[in-house]
């Protein structure tokens, strides 16, 4: 029997596990600058042809299974689910169509690492937002606190974990490009530097206006994302939402510094009132 | 005087149709939950659109916020130095208690891992509320337990750690005060994080301030509720002075949360939804007018506060209003795909609160809960000499 990438992270999460406990990891979530020299992707909608080259080449990576119906014959997954980690879609109306990626978009200061309670997701320097599932206590917080929606859950299995697309981490590790860009056969996905992505973008649609709609989107979306799009059509209309420039983190991390103070505060308070209360009794009894 | 198991006695309660039904209905719950764990969570309606379901905003936000009256009669007692509510502690202290073991209990069937709960211990993450909020819990649950323990030590006769834990009160419950501040709130902060999921009549940067606020009045709320329904089971006269002095407090609870929801709503200008989306302005004029303007004029009324049936109406009103609040921010006007609980989901939740209603029997039953007149004085010395 082949053990393939997801049943080996398993055993492999199962097996670090026992060994880890001891250590402490205190590490908080690294928020890192804006990653220019991180890994990145760009996809230009205006150039993909819904081959679904990376599809296939990411499945084959990640070891993820084909989604079969009733009489096994393969079937295309509407979404991405715990065994899609990316999916070509496709926009049509009547005017235009254009053709969209969805795969995880390796936040610069993504919301998932920032509220997983165990810390199995997280932001590496190099780029990649990385899932250990051997920390994982399935809460799935990730899956809702995803602006994009990405985190996906193993619903069918008694031990679930979440999937998600990993940037090929270990690939671009070894200086190789991830599976899906390097499987795409007309320059629609190029991997490169977030600086490199960047300028590349600006440039075609600088260079041809009349092509693009005139946006990079995942620039500054959420605090900006190693994942870019350049496309014809608004990005709405491919599914992806109108989200401010605030990083999700910068919401919450406000509150979460103050807790020490309140919790401080709130002892204070209470010795204080209580003395006061308990002194006034005195005087009054006595 | 003997010590130990054999002091315990158990009182003669009758036992009602009612009971049997809790009882039932606790071991088909727990039954489910045990299934649970052999077949996984496809028992459940979630999908990877809906990610959590009535297991979180039932049992743990709603059953935590309802918990609340613990540490807010804790505080009244020990700490404003109100003694006269001194009867209503041991209940209360006792179903906050159970409260928070049913909320890990709602956990070890609502995570995917459960056996990997105790990661929290040695996996950090300080900028999760939920890293927080467990911490909290499992550390405040401790607290509970000490807070409860003189009940059971008491029984058992064991003076000596009897005094021990009563030399601690003050400080445990100041811990337990600070805690309970901290995950009533973190509550809210948890749920900041979803921007884009929440509807705008819930979504607030003063969230974590309305799920404490209304954490304390509906907590206070579910305090007078049970010891209405505790009296009328176990033959106990309804200390309605008791009641009507707790519920006094409610109105400026629930009118501070009232006044900075209208300002906040009126200056962050999510008025203007009360006018496009008719089905959530529709929850959230209920959920603001019967679950929180309403009972805060019924408890604010001295008529009400004097009367046992006025008193249970507004205390379900508002208890109503905070599950309503929960329901509505973690769930109903949460983005998603459309969900409604499975036969599963249903089984569990009302399972685990049919569990909690026979753990507090149990403990009425076995435990000196209420103080008997004979033993009313010796009980007292001991209060005294703490």
């Amino acid at each position: 029997m082949e053990v393939n990438r997801r049943d080996f992270l398993k055993i492999a999460g199962a097996g670090i596990g026992t060994l880890v406990l001891p250590s402490l990891d205190v590490k908080a979530a690294a928020i890192p600058g804006n990653l220019e020299n991180a890994h990145a992707m760009l996809y230009d909608a205006t150039m993909c042809v819904g081959c679904r080259a990376c599809q296939v080449a990411c499945k084959k990576r990640a070891g993820l299974p084909y989604v079969m119906d009733e009489n096994q014959m393969y079937e295309m997954p509407t979404d991405l689910n715990g065994d899609t980690w990316t999916l070509i879609k496709l926009y049509q109306d009547t005017e235009t169509y254009s053709y969209v990626k969805k795969q995880c978009m390796h936040c610069v200061v993504p919301a998932c690492t920032s509220v997983c309670p165990v810390a199995a997701l997280e932001k590496t320097p190099e780029g990649p937002v990385v899932y250990h599932s051997y920390k994982c206590i399935g809460c799935r917080y990730c899956m809702t606190a995803c602006p994009f929606e990405v985190p996906k859950y193993e619903w069918d299995e008694i031990n679930p974990i979440i999937q998600k697309c990993d940037f090929c981490a270990d690939l671009q590790a070894a200086g190789q490009q991830p599976a899906c860009s390097a499987a795409c056969p007309t320059g629609a996905l190029i991997s490169g530097t977030r600086a490199e992505m960047l300028e590349i973008a600006h440039q075609r649609l600088a260079d041809h206006p009349d092509q693009y709609f005139d946006h990079v989107y995942g620039e500054h979306e959420v605090g900006g994302t190693s994942m870019l799009y350049i496309a014809g059509v608004s990005y709405e209309k491919l599914g992806y939402p109108t989200l401010k420039d605030q990083p999700i983190p910068d919401i919450t991390w406000p509150y979460m510094k103050a807790v020490p103070f309140v919790f401080f505060g709130m002892a204070g308070a209470m010795s204080a009132i209580y003395y006061w209360s308990h002194r006034n009794n005195e005087e009054k009894e006595g | 005087m003997a010590t130990g198991v054999n002091n315990i006695r158990l009182r003669k309660y009758p036992v009602g149709a009612g009971m049997i039904i809790v009882w039932i209905a606790g071991a088909i719950g727990l039954s489910v939950a045990a299934y649970r764990w052999i077949v996984g969570l496809r028992i459940t309606n979630m999908s990877d659109n809906r990610p959590w379901g009535i297991w979180i905003s039932f049992d743990m936000m709603s059953g935590i916020g309802l918990a609340a009256g613990a540490f807010s009669i804790a505080a009244i007692v020990y700490i404003f130095n109100i003694k006269k509510l001194y009867p209503i502690v041991r209940p209360t202290i006792l179903t906050g208690f159970i409260s928070y073991i049913l909320a890990a209990l709602t956990l070890l069937a609502d995570l995917g891992l459960p056996q990997n709960i105790w990661h929290l211990i040695i996996y950090w993450n300080v900028h999760s509320p939920l890293f927080e909020i467990g911490w909290c819990v499992m550390v405040y649950t401790t607290v509970l337990l000490l807070e409860f323990s003189p009940v059971v030590l008491e029984a058992l006769g064991w003076k000596a750690p009897l005094k021990l834990i009563q030399s601690i009160t003050i400080p445990l419950v100041i811990l337990g005060i600070s805690l309970s501040t901290m995950h009533q709130s973190t509550l809210g902060t948890m749920l900041l994080a979803m921007p884009y999921r929440i509807h705008p009549f819930w979504y607030s940067p003063l969230m974590p301030v309305y799920f404490f606020l209304t954490a304390i009045a509906a907590g206070m709320a579910m305090t007078v509720f049970e010891s209405y329904h505790s009296a009328r089971t176990y033959q106990q006269k309804f200390e309605i002075g008791i009641a009507s002095r707790i519920t006094s407090w409610i109105p400026y609870v629930l009118g501070l949360y009232l006044i900075i929801k209208v300002v906040d709503v009126i200056v962050s200008g999510t008025y203007i939804y009360l006018i496009q989306d008719p089905w959530p302005t529709f929850m959230f004029l209920i959920e603001i007018m019967g679950g929180a303007l309403i009972p805060a004029l019924m408890f604010a009324d001295k008529r009400v506060r004097s009367n046992p049936s006025g008193l249970v109406w507004a205390s379900f009103l508002l208890m109503g209003g905070l599950i309503l609040n929960r329901f509505n921010s973690t769930l109903v006007f949460m983005n998603g795909d459309f969900y409604f609980p499975s036969a599963a989901e249903i089984a569990v939740s009302i399972g685990l609160t049919c569990l909690g209603i026979i753990m507090f029997d149990a403990a009425i039953r076995f435990l000196p809960m209420y103080p008997n007149p004979r033993e009313k004085q010796a009980s007292k010395s001991l209060e005294n000499a703490a």
